[in-house]
């Protein structure tokens, strides 16, 4: 009776709205609704990922345990790499410390690199996606400059810039600007005709038909882009610090190789893994943010 | 008396891989200021064409159009259109998208309190200031069709532009809609130019209706005067004699004389 009687106005008032976006009378029960369920989705989706990690650690525990096996078993891992694992954040020297801040400087690399690609490749490809013969002109150039492995832009960098910080960010930037750039252009290919209109008839200049209309109508394209490109980036340094040296995560690897550190290896692959992942979130929940407050539907 | 949008000798071809398209022929129209034309004619006879040369949107191939004597080669917000799916941005909501309008409209020409004031004002002629938070994907087609026409209230323009502004909605709302835009026309006097296939809504709202034949190379068939007085109202009027001739006029121009003949699409 009651629930009805609170109903009734909602709906007299907000008929067009959705149920959901009426928010003043709904919020408090949906909150405490929305607690239960976010910890059913939670062990929805770290139960079986956890089970299913546990299994493959105790199939590797078994197979490399023999005395012939050429891999190390997760337990000698513990044992042997237990620094790395327990103390992220040490610092023994300057080429002595923890996987987490080698894991930051190669960040600092991709945020430079990437940032830059962002920018720069946001700013192109809105200039060709506004031109049909730029954009017939240059996109089979871009589809094959986009498969170009990282590390074989690396020689050029190299000799370009003379020294391997450089080298290494320009690397990053070379890679995953493409992405950008191609979605970029077809994001602003595909902005309807009508907001072209209506900017037209306000007679909106480049600059402000570029911040109101074509950033935010492009934006979900933009950010597909963008989360290519991060992941690109992150590929890119691990392959790039392998071979220019350094502090960050992927000359580590390749210090422990040539040291035959095996577990440290192993340890350090799960970093780059799990910081892939998170930057690859990070992206997509920016874009669902950006997509949000744009509703760019 | 000079008029006050003229459309001398249109002429307007459309160009794709090496083969013209003539759809407008020898258009000639003259419009007062103040005054409501509908145009009526059969799907891709060239209507919206029409329009969009009026705006500024697409060139004219021949001829010229005059607006208080000064030729239209640009669009401009003295020229507002209501586009036919109202293309609100959807990223800005009803608020933002009548202000995008008013701030680049009077910017420089009324303070920011003014141009607040200005947008409220708008959205209260076509009441919906009081869904100025929502997002256009919030509203109901009606009402997303009534921002469009505060956004191009907004600008005052000299002339206002609607293309199938109702075509769109449901019977109920469209006479919501139309009732709101004869009250706004009647208040603030504004020239209008209104595509309609709806041979109701044309008599209803205009002063004058002009009928389109069929293309290739459209051209004006002929051009009804409505002498019904205002205020107008549609319960009334459906048992007025000389609204009763001004629709059966232009029933019978368009599924009489010029029937549109699927065929020869
Ligand atoms: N940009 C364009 N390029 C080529 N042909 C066009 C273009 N715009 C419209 N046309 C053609 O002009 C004719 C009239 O179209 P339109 O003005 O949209 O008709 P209406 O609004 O009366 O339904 C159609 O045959 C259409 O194919
Ligand atoms: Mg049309």
């Amino acid at each position: 009776m009651t629930a009805t009687a609170r109903k009734a106005p909602i709906e007299a008032v907000g008929r067009p709205a959705e149920p959901g976006k009426v928010v003043p009378l709904g919020r408090a029960p949906a909150s405490r609704f929305d607690a239960g369920r976010t910890a059913a989705s939670l062990a929805r989706n770290v139960i079986p990922p956890v089970i299913v990690l546990l299994v493959l650690l105790a199939v590797w525990q078994v197979s490399c345990s023999g005395p012939g096996a050429s891999l190390p078993p997760p337990s000698q891992i513990w044992t042997d790499s237990y620094d790395l694992i327990a103390y992220p954040f040490f610092e023994y020297g300057s080429q002595d410390i923890g996987l987490a801040w080698r894991v930051l400087i190669s960040l600092e690399r991709v945020g430079i690199g990437f940032g830059l690609a962002a920018v720069v490749g946001v700013a192109i490809g809105a200039l060709i996606g506004q031109s049909v013969w730029a954009m017939r002109g240059l996109d089979p150039i871009f589809q094959i400059l986009r498969t170009v492995p990282p590390l074989a832009w690396l020689p050029l960098s190299l000799a370009a810039f003379q020294d391997s910080n450089p080298s290494a960010i320009f690397v990053i930037f070379i890679t995953s600007i493409w992405p950008v750039i191609i979605n970029t252009a077809v994001g602003v290919r595909n902005i309807p005709e009508d907001y072209r209109n209506v900017a037209r008839v306000l007679r909106l200049n480049q600059l402000e038909f570029f911040l109101r209309i074509m950033l935010p109508a492009a934006a979900p394209y933009i950010f597909t882009g963008l989360r290519i490109g991060i992941g690109l980036s992150w590929l890119a340094i691990v392959a790039a610090e392998m071979l220019t040296g350094g502090v960050g995560i992927g000359f580590f690897i390749w210090d422990a190789w040539n040291s035959s550190r095996l577990p440290d290896i192993i340890v350090a692959l799960v970093y780059i893994g799990v910081t892939g992942f998170v930057l690859d979130k990070l992206v997509a929940l920016l874009g669902r943010v950006v997509a949000r407050t744009s509703a760019a539907a | 008396m000079s008029a006050y949008l003229k459309i001398d000798h249109i002429d307007k071809s459309f160009e794709r891989g090496g083969v013209a398209t003539h759809v407008l022929a020898d258009i000639t129209l003259t419009i007062d200021k103040g005054e409501f034309v509908s145009i009526i004619g059969h799907s891709g006879c060239g209507k919206s064409t029409l329009l969009n040369l009026v705006a500024g949107l697409t060139p004219v191939t021949a001829g010229a159009i005059l607006l208080e004597g000064r030729e239209v080669n640009e669009p401009g917000p003295e020229r507002a259109v209501v586009f036919q799916n109202h293309s609100l941005l959807p990223w800005l909501s009803v608020y933002e998208n009548v202000n995008l309008a008013v701030s680049k409209v009077f910017a420089g020409r009324k303070s920011r309190a003014e141009r607040h004031d200005w947008v409220m004002h708008n959205l209260d002629l076509v009441q919906m200031a009081h869904a100025g938070d929502k997002r256009p994907a919030e509203i109901s087609g009606g009402m997303k069709q009534r921002v469009g026409i505060a956004r191009a209230l907004a600008m005052e323009p000299k002339i206002l532009l609607l293309d199938e502004p109702f075509g769109a909605l449901d019977a109920l709302t469209r006479a919501h809609l139309q009732d709101a835009v004869m009250d706004i026309h009647a208040r603030l006097g504004n020239t209008m130019i209104m595509i309609t296939h709806d041979v109701d809504e044309a008599v209803l709202l205009s002063d004058r209706i002009v009928m389109m034949t069929n293309g290739p190379a459209a051209h004006i068939g002929e051009v009804l005067e409505v002498p019904i007085p205002r205020p107008r109202d549609r319960i009334a009027l459906a048992s007025d004699r000389s609204y009763l001739r001004c629709r059966q006029a232009v029933l019978k121009f368009l599924y009489e004389r010029h029937r549109f003949v699927e065929a020869a699409e």
